[in-house]
């Protein structure tokens, strides 16, 4: 088991009155190879329902390894993944999707040639049952379908405010915008938890700003989960209840900001101090 | 005048909406675009949205007599809201939607509001705020219930539940809500509406049904508004003239309002509504200019060739054509090749293909600009008004339409010129009082109704069309005794896509100088084409090359007023280009866009002083406010350039 740093089981309301539940994911003791490099080392953490998580570290440190894992895009040597109380057996990633995670990625990996629209009803690739002939002659069940997905990327496109860009190909987007729509599609496959890596690299304060609101916005209105790597320790600190620390795929901190900040390990390993 | 009776027995908002429910029932009142659809309210759905929130807001405890701000962007439910708070009696004063918590304080108190009903969490926020010095608000009402949640909901309820409450208490409150609906009277109060104020603090422009009825029926005859008119509604709802049109003249005349998804969708779903009523101070139609030149400008050469060629031809014809005056065989078919090469689908780029009445207001608007449109064969006309008259002093006829008059007197407008050139107005339009401040009113209006408007004009002989110089306190003398109108020349200045705002010094003064603000957007545009690299506002603005434009603009402008005896003198001699823009979040300009002569002669002081010295360059520091209320500041040095002017005895010879 790993190391809790609380009572795990003991839901609990936060500061600003959001509800805190149990655990939704347990990672126990993943390690992760890559030929003989090492990427992550026998780490353990989980993450509770409702709650914003967040995963910093230095460059190298493994944390998109670590959302890959979580994402099944990577599958661990060792080590087991809890998801709801039970053992996730090795899954394909949409597999994965299907049980409630979306994601979204450091480098953009949207459709550069589609509208912002039709990108973010991408994402409800999950809630379509009809079968592609009845999609293909547009029967009944799969356009009633449609105007149901269509809508409900409506409300998605109406609550993080990108309503002007709704028929703009992405490719003409700028760079925050391509974020903000890359997180729309996310939200589109109403997942229970939420993915988002590096969500904020490259933005200016102002962009920052906007999307931490989001991020906030999300969680609350929607109860999503969500777990983040970001860069920007300033913006970790204010958003997330918990924090984990990766450094050269070791864990060497875990628990709430404040708890992080002051923990030596981690001042060392942003400050810099030599390893052996 | 003021002792004639109401028409048909129709002596308040509400009651208009009781009659639309009867003769236009299933006729579309309201279209919103929400979740990318068009969402509609017929005339009897809207009765029953309004009657639902009445009876909330009585179950609320509204008084006859309160005062109940609304505050937020334009939306059907906000719309609603005033014509529910009307009919329980209570006075609606609508509020500026981007005002900072400091001005929304300021009114809130000065109104005495016991209500609020708010567009979305962010003017809640404003309110929330507000309140620390403001304790007379009892309740406050939000439409948007996004981020809402996690409020403490014991002084603050949403829209919906309101309505669904009032809807619960039908019964028992709807006797009431009959008696005070039946209460209203002609006279009573029917709106407040705060004026902007380029000097000093707003005041409460208090408008009675009577002024608001009479007005609307008399402006919808002269431009024969019918139910079928469609409009956008996008100005804010705190102003006189969005109130006039978007309730007055549609609650009159039965016609459809529409509000756009939000403010950056605007220009989209003006295109998709294809308005036929439409409404714009001359800012918009510059940015649309703007945006038509900058994309003509990106465009191949053969379709830049052609855009030249046809909109010259439409100068020439196009006006012509709109006044119904003769126009030869062959400019007539050029002009109707022109109609399907260039000006059809560029109207209907605009949004513009049905426009049947088209006003611009609130600024005078560059001729150039003027004929821009209506050489398209948009009719395009003035107005000019003020809160006080409801709007409408006078405006232009059809087929009389020219860029330099407003027109002729509204219909029951009487005017007259005071023998300094002040403008004087009296009609049934003319507004009660200002809110708890009779000195003010008796200064502006005298005890036989006739009221200031402190702009300077004059009655031209040959058409009966008023001509407004400027303000009557803007426009004086220059040191040697000739006449100095800034607006004139700022206007001028304006017209070329490189310039947003101009602000011209020279009272009192030997020469003319000029601060000048580039826009953003045409001059981004430009430095991206040309490789020419910038990171800031600041930056671009001190691009020697940018200077040059500017330089070029100003001495063809001077060229243009040294033609001008009466202005001659006015020619600019040199003149900076500010580092930062004039906005309204510093009080450089009112909410309208409308320049603080006094604030900025203050505020920049050191740069005046370096524009009459003679020194090429200065150093300045500037306070500026960010959107969130944060002060900063920022530090530049600004070159001055020199401009040529042309001698006073060389257009004399």
């Amino acid at each position: 088991m790993n190391e809790a740093v609380m009572d795990k089981n003991a839901p609990y309301v936060t500061e600003d009155g959001r509800q805190i539940g149990g655990v939704m994911m347990d990672l126990r003791d993943i390690t992760l190879r890559f030929g003989g490099v090492e990427a992550i080392k026998a780490i353990s953490f989980d993450i509770r329902e409702g709650e914003i998580r967040a995963i910093i570290g230095p460059n190298g440190a493994g944390k998109s390894s670590m959302l890959n894992v979580i994402s099944g895009f990577y599958k661990p040597q060792e080590g087991e993944v809890y998801f709801r109380g039970q053992k996730r057996p090795p899954m394909k990633p949409y597999q994965v999707a299907r049980q409630g995670v979306a994601r979204t990625f450091q480098n953009i990996a949207l459709f550069q040639g589609m509208s912002v629209l039709d990108n973010v009803m991408t994402g409800r690739m999950g809630h379509i049952k009809s079968n592609m002939l009845a999609q293909a002659i547009w029967a009944g069940k799969a356009q009633r379908e449609e105007n149901e997905n269509r809508e409900a990327v409506e409300r998605i496109i109406d609550f993080l405010e990108i309503q002007a860009i709704r028929k703009t190909p992405v490719g003409r987007l700028p760079y925050g915008l391509k974020k903000r729509v890359e997180l729309a599609r996310a939200l589109a496959a109403e997942p229970d938890l939420l993915l988002l890596d590096e969500p904020m690299a490259g933005m200016n304060v102002e962009e920052k700003e906007d999307m931490s609101r989001f991020i906030l916005d999300v969680n609350d209105e929607f109860g999503t989960t969500i777990a983040l790597i970001e860069h920007d320790m300033g913006v970790v600190m204010d958003l997330s209840d918990r924090v984990v620390v990766m450094d050269y795929g070791r864990k060497i901190g875990d628990g709430t900001p404040d708890e992080v900040r002051n923990n030596q390990e981690v001042i060392d390993a942003y400050l810099g101090v030599a390893h052996d | 005048m003021t002792d004639q009776n109401p028409p048909e027995g129709l002596v308040s908002v509400p009651h208009l909406l009781a009659r639309n429910v009867q003769l236009y029932g299933n006729k579309p009142a309201y279209r919103e675009k929400e979740f990318g659809i068009w969402q509609s309210w017929t005339w009897a759905e809207t009765a029953d949205e309004v009657e639902a929130l009445a009876l909330g807001l009585l179950d609320l405890g509204v008084n006859v007599g309160d005062h109940v701000a609304v505050i937020g962007r334009n939306r059907p439910a906000l719309y609603w809201s005033m014509v529910a708070v009307q009919s329980v009696g209570a006075v609606p004063v609508p509020l500026y939607q981007d005002a900072v918590v400091e001005e929304m304080t300021y009114v809130l108190e000065n109104c005495g509001a016991r209500f609020a009903i708010a567009g979305d969490q962010e003017q809640v926020d404003k309110i929330i705020e507000a309140q620390e010095t403001v304790h007379g608000i009892d309740h406050v009402i939000y439409y948007d219930t996004r981020g809402m949640r996690k409020y403490d909901h014991s002084e603050i309820t949403s829209f919906t539940d309101i309505q669904n409450e009032g809807r619960a208490a039908k019964a028992r409150l709807s006797k009431e809500l009959n008696t005070r609906r039946d209460a209203l009277g002609y006279d009573d109060t029917c709106v407040m509406l705060y004026t902007s104020g380029t000097t000093g603090r707003p005041k409460g422009v208090v408008l009675s049904n009577r002024n608001v009825i009479e007005t609307s029926k008399n402006s919808s005859e002269f431009d024969h508004l019918s139910a079928g008119e469609e409009t956008l509604a996008y100005l804010p709802m705190a102003w006189v003239g969005d109130f006039i049109f978007s309730i007055g003249q549609a609650y009159w005349s039965a016609f459809c309002v529409n509000c756009p998804e939000s403010a950056e969708t605007m220009n989209a779903d003006l295109r998709e509504i294809g308005p036929t009523y439409f409404f714009a101070p001359p800012a918009i139609f510059e940015g649309h200019l703007t945006q038509v030149m900058i994309r003509m400008e990106d465009a191949s050469r053969f379709k830049r060739w052609m855009f030249s060629y046809f909109m010259e031809h439409a100068k020439t014809v196009g006006p012509r054509l709109l006044d119904g005056k003769p126009v030869g065989f062959k400019d007539r078919m050029l002009h109707r090749i022109g109609k399907y090469m260039v000006y059809g689908p560029l109207k209907n780029r605009l949004g513009m293909s049905r426009v049947r009445v088209g006003y611009t207001a609130g600024e005078a608007i560059g001729p150039e600009l003027f004929d821009f449109y209506r050489s398209l064969g948009i009719n395009l006309k003035q107005l000019y008004g003020q809160t006080e008259a409801t709007v409408f002093i006078t405006q232009q006829p059809d087929g009389e339409v020219r860029s330099d008059t407003v027109g002729v007197p509204s219909p029951g407008v009487e005017l007259k010129i005071a023998d300094n050139g002040e403008v004087f107005y009296r009609s049934p339009g003319t507004f009660v009082e200002y809110y708890q401040n009779p000195e003010s009113t008796a200064s502006t209006k005298d005890p036989e109704g006739w009221v200031a408007t402190g702009d300077a004009g004059f009655i031209e002989e040959t058409s009966g069309h008023l001509r407004i110089i400027d303000r009557i306190k803007d426009v004086s003398k220059m040191a040697d005794g000739s006449m100095f109108a800034p607006k004139y020349i700022e206007n001028k200045l304006k017209f070329y896509p490189n310039i947003l705002e101009a602000v011209v010094f020279g009272a009192s003064r030997d020469r003319c100088t000029a601060f000048i603000n580039i826009d953003l957007t045409a001059v981004g545009n430009w430095a991206e084409r040309n490789n020419i690299a910038y990171s800031s506002y600041q930056e671009l603005s001190q691009h020697p090359q940018v200077l040059d434009t500017v330089l070029a603009h100003v001495n063809a402008v001077n060229e243009s007023v040294s033609q001008d005896e009466m202005l001659a003198a006015c020619q600019i001699h040199r003149f900076l280009v500010l580092h930062k823009e004039l906005d309204a979040d510093d009080g450089e300009m009112t909410r309208t866009r409308k320049v603080r002569r006094a604030v900025i002669a203050e505020k920049f002081n050191d740069l005046i002083d370096a524009l009459y010295d003679g020194s090429d360059t200065i150093y300045t520091e500037t306070e500026v406010t960010y959107e969130d209320g944060r002060k900063g500041k920022i530090k530049a040095t600004l070159d001055i350039r020199d401009a040529t002017v042309i001698a006073k005895t060389q257009v004399a010879a």
